[in-house]
């Protein structure tokens, strides 16, 4: 039922407060609500921290428990957590989100247009296949959709 | 001793400039000429006060002993104005009246050509004129948001463009905007818009070269009214301009700045098609949250 557990070495994601946004271990367990935290490469000093804040990911690191900054550091890079991070859909949901936020007038009348243009080219495919009464439809759908969503992501 | 002393210094003072005449000639002709004119200038050299100064302010003799021991009976030099002569006397206009605008006014007002001063040495500081501070609009500061530079599409929120979106070109000197489609994009012609009606976005073209004519003024722009009432009540909507018609040096203006506009529109992608497009607000849309 549970896959990520709280443990030595487990990378969290902190949802809110001062860190928000950023990757820690946890180095140890302080009692039953914080957890001593630290990200030596996400800029996130040594610290207690609630685990209500925190919010687990896949990512475990070997390190014995209270083990120094420099132990953390050299896990977290020989691991490699910060690309495996940015790799995963969770990061990646992270920044289309961000994006659209920032996005701009001319941004959002840019995306409109694409965003019409696919559906239009989708549209006219879907017309086409209704039109054959035939099983070889959905596969070719599906390989065009794909198409498409890379001019989306501007 | 007063009186004696000047009555000496005058002989005394009187036998070295004849002294001086004998020593030197160019110093002869000038203390000679100033004697002569000195002494048809000058009536009589001044006598010292007949009045001997008891305390500081106090002198012996009082008026009208002064004016008996400085013969001023003997030194009238005008006759006194009589009354006849006082009423003729063209006094300078103290008052004027002045018309007032408004009902019930009474028309006019009475007001003085010379006001009492508003500020006495006494008080501490001068009182302010109650236009203090005060400027005419053309002495106004003008402002521009620091969002709103040459070059910059611009989103018209009142008038008839309103949601189009717009280049603006330059700050009139009144403070509104000069604007422009271009026309032949979204039929917004050169136009002045209001800074506070307007939505800066952060879409910017390079309006570095472009050259706006200078004749592109307030008074350009400025709306043309008849406003005299010749005939009487039966035609006043027809006299006044009904219909706006756009002049040929509209039409010249406006090709010789959307020209060099187009161009470099052009070079951006989509952004004829976006300034084409109107900005619109729909279902989720909050301008607060949108980044423009």
């Amino acid at each position: 039922v549970f896959k990520r557990f709280v443990e030595i070495g487990r990378i969290a994601f902190i949802s809110f407060g001062p860190h928000a946004g950023k990757l820690v271990a946890i180095v140890d367990v302080i009692d039953q609500n914080r957890a001593l935290v630290d990200g030596p490469c996400s800029g996130v000093r040594r610290q207690a921290m609630p685990f209500k804040c925190m919010q687990l990911t896949d990512f475990v690191l070997k390190f014995p428990h209270s083990a120094r900054q420099k132990c953390v550091r050299l896990a977290w890079e020989k691991e490699n957590i910060n690309e495996k991070w940015s790799a995963t859909r969770w990061a990646k949901k992270i920044a289309a989100r961000e994006k659209k936020a920032k996005m701009t007038d001319f941004d959002r009348y840019k995306v409109m247009k694409a965003k019409k243009m696919r559906n239009r080219i989708i549209k006219h495919e879907m017309k086409k296949l209704q039109k054959m009464p035939s099983k070889k439809g959905k596969k070719p759908e599906k390989a065009q959709k794909s198409e498409k969503v890379q001019k989306t992501q501007k | 001793a007063g009186e004696k002393k000047p009555g000496e210094k005058a002989p005394s003072e009187k036998k070295p400039s004849k002294k001086k005449p004998a020593e030197k000639k160019p110093a002869e002709q000038k203390t000679g000429q100033k004697e002569g004119g000195e002494k048809k200038k000058k009536v009589k050299r001044h006598h010292a006060s007949r009045n001997p100064v008891l305390a500081r302010g106090i002198g012996r003799y009082s008026r009208s002993a002064m004016y008996a021991r400085k013969a001023l009976y003997k030194r009238k030099y005008t006759a006194p104005e009589t009354k006849i002569e006082k009423k003729k006397k063209e006094k300078p206009r103290a008052t004027i009246t002045k018309p007032v605008g408004g009902d019930k006014n009474g028309g006019s007002r009475v007001v003085k050509i010379r006001k009492m001063p508003r500020y006495y040495p006494t008080e501490d500081v001068p009182r302010k004129l109650l236009s203090h501070g005060k400027k005419p609009f053309c002495q106004h500061k003008r402002r521009l948001r620091a969002s709103i530079t040459p070059g910059t599409v611009l989103i018209l929120l009142t008038g008839r463009h309103r949601g189009k979106r717009v280049i603006f070109l330059k700050q009139l000197a009144t403070g509104l905007l000069l604007v422009t489609g271009p026309l032949a994009i979204n039929r917004v012609p050169l136009r002045r818009a209001h800074q506070k009606f307007v939505i800066a976005t952060s879409t910017k073209v390079d309006i570095s070269g472009v050259k706006i004519p200078k004749h592109l003024t307030d008074a350009y722009f400025k709306k043309k009214r008849l406003r005299k009432p010749k005939h009487q009540e039966g035609e006043i909507f027809d006299t006044e301009k009904e219909k706006y018609e756009i002049t040929e040096q509209r039409k010249t203006d406006q090709k010789a700045v959307d020209s060099q506009i187009l161009a470099r529109i052009k070079q951006v992608p989509q952004l004829r098609g976006y300034l084409r497009s109107t900005f619109c607000l729909s279902n989720g849309v909050y301008p607060h949250k949108l980044v423009f």
